[in-house]
């Protein structure tokens, strides 16, 4: 049986080990073969980049190879695919090769898409990249005062972003002194601060107690450059000094282009996570287009699932057990307090207050991520 | 031509079935009916509202078995 893995980010890494893991022995006799193919050698932990706009990181802590995180036994090859063709269980990369599969996943990810607001990429800084993220850091380090506003496009990857940079910044600009100087605005795209409705419950209040301002049902529609001026969908103009945003989000070029799904998103059934109207080809992370964050929680419990149903396809010819739609985010809050939020497709999450412990946890996941993409946590 | 869409947002708290909506409705055309499945009974608040807000047109609110259908149509 041949197992074809597109993209070596969390999922497709996370899926990869688990698979060799459960199929080592398969392996072994060559009745199984795990093949991965991705765009790079190395391996980012995306999260991080948060902390790089903040100084509180350096580029270099970001990443590993990513052939030293994958199990003995996986193929590894760093060449994106080009082209798929599911009807004859294959994909054509980018050196010209041609490699079949008996069951393929594509787990390509998301990239961000400012170029989708006019006046955008001129006009803000955003953390989505490592080149933009120390952009940003370095236009932080520059600015003296003013107004600050932050804005918030959809679909994007990590939903708590949005609210982690708002919190941060308001402890950036308190640490430099000169928070009396600044003013933080933040805008949301609908009617409160944050989707998920208990985070919106408390982080409304903790904003109004710190003098963060804020605009909900904001979705961005051009950026004037020139005159500093924000015009949105809902007919406000907001003035700034400084933007930040987090852009909007599209999936991969490749995707949209051989016809796998409109902006990139995979039509993808929510508990089998196979992509529909195919039984061999499965998809998972950011690169769904099912209706739950894009985080890389999400990637890595569908990761497991699907370890599970493609070991249990390959030993017993059919999969075990359904994807229930749970996802685990940190949030933080500042630069020294930190909650959390689980939830699955039937149960919503209910965080608790922010505290220390949980902050201190969540800076010790930064480095127990290596340990989470090898699918040992 | 004019399209009628489902956005099927049952079994989403994050980022939700408003958001599917506003996602949804980029890649629409005016004049395209986009119907929302919501299992979230704040979305029958939340999304009438925001489409007047914007000014998008809303058709109307039914529901079945425990998923809200929300109807409305691209204006601009
Ligand atoms: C600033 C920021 C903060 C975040 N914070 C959090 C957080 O706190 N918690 C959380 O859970 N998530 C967070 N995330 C989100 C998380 O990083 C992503 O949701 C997660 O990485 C998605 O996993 P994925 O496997 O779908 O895609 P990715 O990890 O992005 O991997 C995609 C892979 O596909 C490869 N690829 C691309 N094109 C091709 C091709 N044509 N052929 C082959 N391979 C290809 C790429 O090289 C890459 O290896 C954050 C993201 C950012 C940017």
């Amino acid at each position: 049986m041949k197992i074809l893995i597109v993209g070596g980010g969390t999922g497709g890494t996370i899926l990869a080990n688990n698979l060799a893991r459960r199929l080592t022995n398969e392996l072994k006799s060559g009745k199984a073969r795990i093949t991965m193919l991705s765009a790079s050698d190395k391996h980012m932990y995306q999260p991080g980049l948060l902390y790089l706009a903040m100084g509180k990181m350096t580029p270099d802590e970001l990443y590993r190879d990513q052939a030293s995180l994958l199990e003995p036994g996986i193929q590894f090859h760093v060449d994106p695919v080009e082209e798929f063709m599911l009807d004859k269980n294959q994909v054509k990369t980018k050196s010209g090769k041609t490699h079949n599969y008996d069951i393929m996943v594509i787990a390509t990810g998301s990239r961000m898409f400012p170029e989708g607001i006019p006046g955008m990429v001129e006009a803000a800084e955003t953390f989505y990249t490592e080149e933009t993220a120390l952009k940003m850091f370095k236009r932080l380090q520059s600015f003296e005062g003013g107004k600050v506003v932050i804005t918030v496009g959809v679909p994007h990857k990590c939903p708590m972003a949005p609210l982690e940079i708002t919190f941060m910044l308001n402890d950036y600009f308190k640490d430099r002194g000169i928070a009396d100087k600044v003013q933080l605005h933040y805008t949301y795209p609908i009617g409160r601060v944050h989707a998920l409705e208990n985070v919106a419950k408390w982080a409304a209040p903790e904003m109004d107690k710190l003098g963060i301002t804020y605009d909900t049902f904001f979705n961005i529609k051009e950026v004037d450059a020139t005159n500093k001026i924000l015009r949105s969908e809902e007919g406000v103009e907001i003035k700034y000094d400084l933007l930040i945003t987090i852009p909007a989000h599209k999936g991969m070029e490749v995707i949209e282009k051989n016809g796998l799904g409109q902006n990139g998103w995979i039509p993808t059934n929510r508990t089998k996570l196979n992509v529909e109207g195919r039984d061999n080809v499965f998809t998972l992370g950011d690169t769904t287009n099912i209706p739950i964050s894009k985080a890389g929680s999400t990637a890595h419990f569908e990761a497991d699932t699907l370890g599970e149903n493609i070991a249990a396809m390959v030993k017993i010819g059919m999969p075990v057990r359904e994807y229930d739609g749970k996802v685990f985010c940190f949030i933080e809050v500042g630069k020294d307090r930190a909650t959390y939020a689980m939830f699955d497709y039937k149960n919503p999450p209910d965080p608790k207050a922010p505290t220390k412990a949980v902050h201190w946890f969540k800076l010790a996941y930064n480095k127990l991520y290596w340990i989470s993409a090898r699918g040992l946590l | 031509m004019a399209e009628r869409k489902i956005v099927d947002g049952r079994g989403s708290f994050c980022p939700g079935p408003l958001m599917e909506l506003i996602v949804a409705l980029k890649s629409s055309q005016v004049g395209d009916e986009l119907e929302v499945l919501s299992t979230d009974k704040g979305s029958v608040n939340d999304i009438p509202e925001w489409i007047n807000k914007v000014g998008h047109e809303y058709i109307a609110t039914t529901e079945a078995d425990g998923v809200w259908h929300i109807m409305m149509r691209k204006a601009k």
